[in-house]
């Protein structure tokens, strides 16, 4: 319990300071890089570190690239929907996540779990 | 064109919006976690990607870009929807580095943690801003193609 006490404060923390970064840099462009920064995974992967070591962490993060991947199609997804099939920003980023699901269980299942 | 810090548009979050970001932030790292310990740390790790924060903030950045122009009298539907795909193709550059940081990660985690960690932010930095930066030479250069077409075609007999 306490570990997943400490995920939630540490992943909300982290997350919170990314977010708060994006809103403020200028150009908006440029801020909005932080949408994909690497926040969820700084936590994680400390957690992994502390309690399985380096190389279950480097596991971890050889399928979180999969995720990487997984989300500029999500990204992409998501433009189509707002711009071509004009749906509002929630229920987009909600479909769109289909195609998160997809690529990411796509590339696992296809590339393998770690190098 | 100049990247600076602007604390403007703070002032125009309220504090539920960083509550909801903080809530989803912890939510998607426990469930990150729940994930790897039920189904193993290949299926877990690829929600280290995950987009769950993505909903929430380009719900927000919408809703604002909305309100600023609903202010001023017009219908801000539309440039609500712009901003949230501002926002997603900020994201889609991101993820390039989000990648490049897992890949440095994995190559250096078992030399140095800190020197991993330290390598992947900064390598996570340089891919994203570079990514951004193509963008975004390519988009002016094509503008300029496409004025210079269309003044040729104005100036032909």
């Amino acid at each position: 319990m306490t570990e997943y006490l400490v995920r939630f404060i540490a992943g909300g923390f982290i997350v919170s300071v990314f977010a708060i970064l994006g809103d403020m840099l200028r150009p908006k462009s440029f801020g909005e890089l932080l949408g994909a920064a690497p926040s969820v995974a700084l936590a994680t992967l400390s957690i992994a570190i502390v309690q399985h070591g380096p190389h279950y962490a480097a596991a971890a993060s050889w399928t979180m690239i999969y995720g990487a991947i997984a989300l500029a199609c999500y990204s992409v997804a998501v433009c189509h929907l707002l711009m071509r099939f004009r749906l509002a920003a929630l229920p987009a980023t909600i479909v769109a996540f289909a195609v998160w699901l997809a690529a990411a269980f796509g590339l696992l299942a296809g590339l393998g779990g770690a190098a | 064109m100049l990247v600076k810090l602007s604390s403007s548009s703070l002032k125009q979050t309220h504090w539920y919006e960083f509550g909801i970001r903080f809530l989803l932030g912890g939510l998607a790292t426990v469930f990150a976690g729940i994930v790897g310990a039920r189904f193993g740390v290949a299926v877990g790790r690829l929600f280290l990607a995950l987009p769950a924060i993505f909903c929430a903030s380009a719900t927000l950045i919408g809703s604002h870009e909305r309100r600023t122009k609903e202010k001023a009298g017009l219908s801000g539907r539309r440039r609500g929807r712009q901003a949230a795909a501002l926002d997603a193709a900020g994201a889609g550059l991101g993820s390039i580095g989000l990648a490049a940081f897992g890949a440095t990660f994995y190559a250096l985690v078992t030399t140095s943690v800190i020197g991993a960690f330290a390598a992947a932010l900064l390598t996570w930095a340089a891919v994203s801003v570079s990514a951004w930066w193509l963008r975004r030479t390519l988009r002016i250069t094509s503008r300029h193609k496409q004025a210079g077409r269309s003044a040729k075609g104005r100036s032909a007999p």
